[in-house]
């Protein structure tokens, strides 16, 4: 815990006399380099296995794996970005995720702040009861009773269906939780003030929730598509149709497949997480928040 | 409220007004979730008690699938597996997270940059990480064991390949993928702790591991506890990584026991079975959460 070396230097200074100043931006610069050194030691450990992913995705096959290790390839292959969409149904996959992930993000964008709106602004009898309900089952992980809803969800004819998925993802707890969290830090005053002048709760809703929560309206789509664009277990369990498949299972009867095409199989990977992390670097902003004010994830 | 109402009839009114006003913002949500969360979660108390299969023929059974349970030796190595990753996984990923945060939070050039460098393997897809750690990996040929040798060692592990290497990989890639996301949620904290408290500490003298222990770690308390909690859970149910990574095995040495419940439920059709198993999963998360609750209130008060 350094960082009042750096942003405070006047009080330090004057505290503990003036002899101490020289060995203190001494032992502060020292600090400093442990601190770079240690920051892009993190980044190269955490950046590696994406470096690997896209200089692999653009050898040959034969270059991936070699003694010593080629960190640059001599030729890069675009090859294997054509060669991905002939030897895979690719655009089904990211047609089907896309679908998806559109469809759930509006869905629980509309659900959960619809929801939240009531759990945060209105008062009834049993809310209270009704949103520990809610929090309480995200003690409850979704591996404990992905059976009997696998159950339900088969004797509602939704199994090996798109609109499974849908299911799924659209009325987590998450939705309600983060805009609730958000709804409570907009002025009480202001939906009074609406209230006196007549306007119904649905109209404060509307008229000033919903232009007021822009922002965490756009971390919780942002943060839901993500998810269901990565969710790799409830298509696995739902989904038997090829046809279907969503991209993560795609990916992964791919590989099962090619297992020893190392090059094209990191193209598909590379296809499969660009879209996220152009959304990610594009709305970085509302994700940090969205995690921040929560402190959840779906 | 400002509003209070003055009479009674006009505040049962008020009340009943309200009433249907709630519930029709939280309806169309607690649709979704009553039928697919709560109703599963109670269900699962039944089937866990019937020999429900694939036919959805049920007979209660009553506790024959839990006394099955106890003597199921493959049960035993998925909860010791489970147990085993949980066990590592909680203090790696705290003490990493908590680490980088530290190191966020002071004024270095490239911080934010980094910030988005180490939130992006939470982002990235299991199935994507699996593959591309499995080839990093690979025993012959992979960068890790190359960088290994090139430190000095001799026989590199065989990770994947190896039934004892294989839990410590998949903690690794574990660790490696939640530790930005828990950084995140450190750094909120570190960020409400009172910059006088540090200047204070200062002009006692204190040095900078002092700081640590008596302002910042008292400071990120209640953090370190929702983080612990959130960890728990996310230990206990870990699956999707390990199912891509290794399917479980070699043998059963990554078997875990989502992993169990999915072969028993999904490839067995053993409904019955698969739910009183995923009783215990249940059981697991919700004690510790209750439990860490309970101690940190009593740390409190």
């Amino acid at each position: 815990m350094t960082a009042t070396d750096l942003s405070l230097p006047t009080p330090a200074v004057a505290a503990p006399g003036n002899r101490n100043a020289p060995r203190r931006s001494v032992q502060s610069r020292g600090w400093r380099l442990v601190g770079y050194a240690a920051l892009v030691l993190a980044a190269a450990g955490l950046l590696l296995p994406f470096y690997w992913m896209v200089v692999a995705s653009l050898k040959t096959n034969s270059d991936v794996f070699t003694i010593p290790i080629t960190w640059l390839p001599d030729r890069v292959v675009w090859r294997n970005y054509l060669d991905i969409w002939q030897r895979s149904d690719m655009t089904t996959w990211l047609g089907n995720t896309l679908l998806l992930s559109v469809v759930v993000s509006l869905l629980q964008v509309v659900t959960g702040s619809f929801a939240a709106y009531g759990f945060a602004r209105v008062r009834f009898p049993g809310r209270n009861a009704l949103f520990l309900a809610y929090v309480g089952t995200i003690a409850v992980p979704w591996q404990s009773y992905m059976i009997p809803q696998f159950i339900l969800m088969s004797k509602l004819q939704l199994s090996n269906t798109l609109w499974s998925i849908v299911a799924l993802q659209a009325f987590g707890a998450f939705g309600v939780f983060l805009m609730k969290q958000f709804y409570e830090t907009i002025p009480e005053e202001l939906s009074e003030s609406a209230r006196v002048d007549g306007l119904s709760e649905f109209g404060i809703y509307r008229r000033i929730m919903l232009p007021l929560s822009r922002p965490a309206l756009a971390s919780l789509a942002l943060l839901t598509f993500v998810t269901t664009w990565n969710d790799y277990l409830g298509p696995l369990i739902y989904l038997r149709s090829p046809e279907l498949r969503t991209i993560q299972l795609g990916l992964n009867t791919f590989i099962s497949q090619y297992n020893a095409e190392y090059a094209l199989i990191m193209t598909g990977s590379v296809l499969s997480v660009l879209p996220v992390a152009v959304i990610f670097l594009l709305g970085q902003r509302y994700f940090i928040e969205g995690i921040a004010t929560t402190g959840l994830k779906g | 409220m400002a509003t209070l109402p003055r009479t009674r009839p006009r505040n049962r009114r008020l009340v009943s007004r309200n009433t249907v006003a709630g519930w029709s913002f939280i309806l169309p949500n607690f649709v979704g979730f009553a039928v697919l969360t709560l109703l599963p979660v109670v269900v699962l108390f039944y089937v866990a008690f019937t020999n429900w299969n694939v036919f959805g023929v049920a007979e209660w059974t009553g506790t024959a699938n839990f006394r099955r349970m106890w003597s199921d030796a493959s049960f035993w190595t998925a909860l010791r597996n489970t147990v085993y990753y949980t066990v590592f996984h909680i203090p790696l990923t705290l003490g990493a997270s908590l680490g980088l945060a530290l190191l966020l939070n002071r004024k270095l050039r490239g911080v934010r940059f980094f910030r988005t460098v180490a939130f992006f393997p939470y982002i990235t897809s299991i199935v994507a990480i699996a593959i591309v750690w499995n080839q990093l990996f690979s025993p012959e040929y992979g960068p890790i064991n190359a960088l290994l040798g090139a430190v000095g060692v001799d026989n590199a592990p065989g990770w994947t390949t190896s039934s004892t290497w294989s839990m410590p990989a998949v903690i690794i890639v574990g660790t490696w993928r939640y530790m930005g996301y828990y950084m995140l949620l450190f750094l909120a904290g570190l960020q409400t702790i009172p910059a006088q408290l540090y200047e204070a500490a200062e002009t006692d003298g204190a040095s900078p591991w002092q700081r640590f222990v008596h302002v910042t770690l008292p400071g990120l308390r209640h953090t370190t506890f929702f983080v612990t909690v959130l960890l728990t859970i996310e230990s206990f149910k870990v699956f999707d990584l390990i199912l891509v990574m290794t399917g479980g095995g070699p043998g059963q040495s990554t078997l875990v026991l989502s992993q169990y419940i999915y072969q028993k439920g999904f490839e067995e059709n053993q409904f019955g079975y698969a739910s009183a198993v995923s009783i215990v999963l249940f059981a697991i998360c919700f004690s510790i959460t209750v439990i860490q609750f309970m101690v940190n209130k009593r740390r409190n008060s």
